[in-house]
């Protein structure tokens, strides 16, 4: 099992190396940091500018090969160059990483458990009003785009604001900035920040997971082990979860390890709408502006992510479904 | 090894003064379906007493199944549910699930057919069955899983406390099955239903769990409910019988009633279509033609009227009434029940009997007739991997080492034995038309390893294919005369032709030429066997292999194929190489029988002499584990159990191959034993075509 797992971790390193290769080159040969400075008005004279550029080692200048070279040489070493701005790009990725975090790690997990919930219900109770109910949602969120899905969360918490006639719900960064107090003080304030960006993530993540867990769970429901477990005496609502359930989760675990891991880039729209300066909001921002380093370090995380992922749903299958172990 | 132990001979129950445990009176059970209310049983009563078997017995969807699962409360909720379940003073129609569940698995409990989807895959076996303990009674974790080991140890599971810790997909089905008994008597049930226990396991397999399940009987002195298609195993095991059809009792009586003064044509018909171990070989069966019902739309009267040889106006106008014959617990559903007593009618005179088939070239002695199928010394070996997901190699299973056999023109050679023994390898092995590991296939004079492109689509015309499910061996989205002609148009045969051909198929086969254009769900399962048997002989092959031709079908419809394919048989000349599990069927069909164990043929000779005198321990171990379809003869039967399960192909023992479960090594001198170790017997001559690969086959009779 575990030289199984090295196997497979060797395989992902490589389609790592491969991703970062790439990714670099095409960050470095398509983005235009030059354009940055040639824009000012007035424009600083070629000669500095130059400088700078060779000094981030990002000037179109030198052969695109070279620059991947003293990139990858600091790769090696730990060092992701330093961003347009002149700050080591490995302190700021630190810090965005931590944002993200924060914003998605609750979310990841309240949307998987609604997802699976909401699937369940549907699935036992089929054709029934609930399923009818939690398909509709489901269909209209998955058919809302999340900036639409986050807009209207906006208004909704204005409303509530206004209603309330005091701010219950902030929907720009993650904290009031400066805010002095004590430490629940801070954290009422951090939750009253978290709420609608958790949401908007729980509601997209819920309405897709639930799809596929209504389909699992009805696989399940009609299965002969399910009946064996009634007839030795369990009731129907303890057979469905201790019997059902846990069957059903198999195919649900590996997805549910990928998505988790992909959303921690993903969630750019979340983090540009409610202001929340984590990596899918950093990406984007890099690539406006050109900043060739932080797309390829980004670019790095990413796939390093794809490899977490993939080992956690290998160990997540294994750990659920003893049929896949080897002894 | 319990040799002679197994005598199937039963103490006639006593009755319990208390009365029956279970009451079930006038059930009936329908579905709503797009096409109308499926009315799946009607009319069902029945009640058992403690120490009690009771059988069901039927053909699919007749409603047997479904009457279990409503006296259990375990239907789909879409399913009408009437009439009375009494368990001891208790009527269980109408109880909620919190009720029932308090009775399910205590009072009254349920093994199931197929014990692998019956277990969940995620639990191990101990705690599945621990688990069944635990609802019912407070008892700690650990107590509950040593009660686990107890009962696996029970149901005879070697080594059951670490046993006890596998998961279900590591036992063998035999082993899972064994293990599902175990969870049924887990809280000593007054009524164990048993439903199709033993339907999807070997023959010796089937003898082991059939002996468990009375062990367990007599553990719990329950009253068992069983339920089967198999009416040799009824024989064996029930003391009362209920034949089903279409949905209610056809007929009801003690076994020795319902098996030798059956009062109901479908009955009759039932046991006119069995063959049978125990009768000559060469008689044709009598086939019950047509096909059960649709449930949806049921005729007004009797729902057999349509097959019934004795049909009179009455039968199709007025459905009977399940009425008392001449014995008052004897019960037939059938107009004409007293006819039938009064002339005492067996099958034979009321289903009409096809005459015998011979074929002409049965005439000239087996020598003389050329060779049409030589397999020599055949080798065949897969990897073994393990993990559904993460694969690896752990090993190689030889799972052909050195078959040998010759397939002469106008014969059947069958090729039986237990699941894992490598006939379905050797009929792959044949087919493939390839150069095989070691040894050689030679088919009508071509060795397979030396055919180029072209002559291998040559030799393929002589080679015909039929197999075990039609329902899956027909494309269902080509209309059967495409099905039928896809091969001739493959062999280049001309428009024209093809349609001639096709239409002389279906002739061939019984079916309606006019039916060219349906697709395959539009024919019952019977029909559609038949058009597999058609394509087969488009091409007009001189082989064809039949791998369980029948055994997908159900019984009723069996014969009528069995018929078919001896009378093609003998007009078309044709050789069948015929893959088969069902003992009785073989020694029905074959002229030639290769009995095979672990990769080998251990024994291989004309059908009279290896089932008349069987100089093999395996072949007569497993002869002896047919079940016969006559409750007198059952119960004198002397079975040879044999202990534990195939070895494992991945390490066969050394010697020869059978000696770890073979009665007669335990029964020979010690002195003997040491060759069945030291040396791997060949087949040696045991008269006239007859080999058997056993040292001591003289001393047969020890084992």
């Amino acid at each position: 099992m575990v030289r199984f797992l090295l196997r497979r971790f060797v395989g992902y390193l490589v389609l790592v190396l491969i991703a970062t290769c790439l990714g670099y080159l095409l960050a470095a040969s398509s983005l235009d940091p030059r354009s940055n400075f040639e824009g000012r008005n007035p424009p600083p004279p070629p000669e500095s500018v130059d400088r700078v550029l060779s000094d981030l080692n990002i000037n179109d200048k030198t052969p695109v090969l070279e620059r991947f070279a003293t990139w990858m040489g600091g790769v090696v070493r730990g060092d992701f160059g330093r961003t347009i701005g002149g700050e080591p790009v490995l302190d700021e990725m630190g810090r965005r990483i931590g944002v993200s975090l924060r914003l998605l790690l609750l979310a990841s997990i309240l949307g998987g458990a609604l997802g699976v919930l909401v699937g369940v219900v549907g699935a036992v109770k089929q054709y029934r009003f609930s399923d009818h109910a939690t398909t509709l949602f489901s269909f209209v969120t998955l058919a809302t785009p999340v900036f639409l899905l986050a807009v209207l969360l906006k208004l909704g918490a204005l409303q509530l604001n206004r209603a309330a006639g005091t701010t219950i719900l902030y929907y720009t960064g993650e904290a009031t900035p400066g805010l002095q107090g004590s430490w629940w003080q801070l954290a009422v304030d951090r939750v009253q920040h978290l709420v609608l960006p958790t949401l908007a993530i729980v509601l997209a993540q819920a309405a897709f997971y639930s799809r596929y867990q209504r389909n699992a769970m009805l696989d399940v429901l009609g299965s002969d082990f399910l009946r064996t477990a009634q007839a030795k005496g369990l009731r129907r609502r303890q057979a469905l979860l201790k019997h059902g359930l846990r069957t059903a989760l198999i195919p649900m675990a590996t997805f549910f390890a990928y998505q988790f891991g992909l959303l921690l880039t993903g969630a750019t729209f979340v983090e540009k709408i409610f202001g929340w300066h984590g990596m899918g909001e950093w990406f984007v921002d890099a690539v406006n502006g050109n900043d060739v380093n932080v797309v390829a370090a980004v670019t790095v995380f990413a796939a390093a992510l794809v490899l977490v992922a993939g080992m956690l749903a290998d160990l997540a299958h294994a750990a659920l479904d003893p049929r896949v172990r080897i002894r | 090894m319990t040799a002679g132990a197994g005598a199937t001979a039963r103490e006639p129950t006593t009755t319990d003064a208390a009365g029956p445990v279970l009451q079930v009176a006038d059930l009936a059970v329908s579905f709503s379906t797009e096409r109308g209310l499926l009315r799946a049983v009607r009319g069902m009563s029945y009640e058992v007493r403690s120490g009690e078997v009771l059988g069901i017995v039927g053909e699919s969807g007749c409603g047997k199944s479904v009457s279990a699962l409503a006296v259990m409360g375990l239907l789909p909720t879409s399913a009408r549910v009437s009439g009375s379940v009494r368990f001891r003073d208790r009527e269980l129609l109408g109880l909620d699930d919190p009720q029932l569940s308090a009775i399910r698995g205590k009072g009254i409990s349920m093994v199931f057919q197929d014990p692998l989807s019956a277990f969940t895959p995620v639990y191990t076996v101990g705690a599945q069955i621990a688990e069944a303990v635990r609802v019912h009674t407070e008892t700690s974790r650990d107590q509950a899983a040593r009660r686990a080991a107890e009962l696996l140890d029970l149901v005879g599971i070697p080594d059951a406390t670490r046993r006890a810790r596998a998961f279900p997909h590591e036992f063998s089905g035999g082993m899972r099955q064994r293990a599902m008994i175990a969870m049924a008597i887990a809280n000593d049930p007054e009524v164990i239903i048993a439903d199709e226990p033993t339907t999807a396991l070997d023959v010796t397999i089937q003898a082991q769990v059939l002996d468990v399940l009375r062990t367990a009987q007599q553990a719990t002195g329950a009253a068992i409910v069983m339920i089967t298609h198999d009416l040799g195993v009824m024989a064996g095991v029930a003391d009362r019988l209920i034949v089903m059809y279409a949905g209610r009792p056809a007929e009801v009586g003690s076994v020795d009633q319902v098996f030798h003064a059956p009062r109901m044509p479908y009955t009759l018909g039932l046991l006119g279509s069995l063959p049978r171990l125990d009768a000559a070989a060469g008689q044709p069966l009598t086939p019950v033609e047509g096909a059960p019902p649709s449930l949806v739309a049921l005729p007004p009267g009797c729902p057999f009227a349509p097959r019934c040889p004795l049909q009179v106006g009455v039968c199709v106008e007025v459905e009977p009434g399940l009425d008392p014959t001449s014995a008052s617990d004897h019960l037939a559903a059938c107009h004409r029940s007293d006819e039938i007593e009064a002339g005492a009618l067996g099958p034979a005179d009321v289903f009409p009997v096809p005459p015998p088939v011979e074929p002409p070239i049965a005439a000239i002695p087996r020598e003389e007739r050329p060779v049409v199928l030589e397999v020599r010394e055949l080798v065949k070996s897969f990897p073994l991997t393990r993990g559904a997901l993460l694969r690896r190699r752990v090993g190689t299973i030889h799972a052909l080492d050195g078959v040998s056999f010759d397939l002469r023109e106008g014969e059947t050679l069958a090729l039986v034995g237990e699941s894992g023994s490598g006939k379905t390898t050797t009929v792959n092995e044949i087919l493939a038309l390839a150069a095989p590991m070691a040894g050689s296939v030679v088919v009508l004079g071509r060795e397979t390893s030396t055919l180029e492109t072209s002559t291998r689509k040559e030799t393929r015309r002589d080679l015909g294919m039929v197999f075990q499910d039609p329902s899956a061996s027909l494309d269902p989205r080509m209309p059967v005369g495409d099905i039928l002609a896809e091969g001739l148009r493959a062999h280049g045969v001309a428009k024209g032709q093809r349609r001639r051909r096709v239409g002389e198929l279906l002739g061939l086969v019984g079916l309606d030429a006019g039916h060219v254009s349906r697709y395959p769900h539009e024919f019952s399962g019977g029909q559609q066997q038949r058009i597999a048997i058609a394509r087969a002989l488009a091409l007009d092959p001189k082989v064809i292999v039949l791998d369980e031709p029948v055994s997908a079908l159900d019984v009723s419809i069996r014969a009528g194929v069995v018929n078919l394919l001896q009378r093609l048989k003998a007009e078309l000349g044709l050789a069948y190489l015929f893959v088969g599990h069902d003992l009785s069927l073989v020694r029905h069909v074959a002229d030639r029988v290769a009995v095979m164990h672990l990769g080998r043929i251990v024994e291989i000779g004309a059908v009279e002499r290896v089932f008349g005198d069987a100089a093999h321990p395996y072949t007569r171990a497993l002869l002896s584990a047919v079940p016969l379809p006559d409750p007198r003869r059952e119960r004198v039967r002397r079975r040879i159990v044999l202990e534990g399960e195939l070895p494992s192909p991945l390490d066969p023992p050394s010697g020869c191959r059978f000696r770890t479960r073979c009665p007669l090594f335990v029964a020979v001198e010690p002195e003997r034993r040491q060759r069945c170790v030291d040396e791997d017997p060949m087949g040696r001559p045991q008269g006239e075509d007859h080999l058997a690969a056993c040292h001591h086959a003289e001393l047969r009779n020890r084992g």
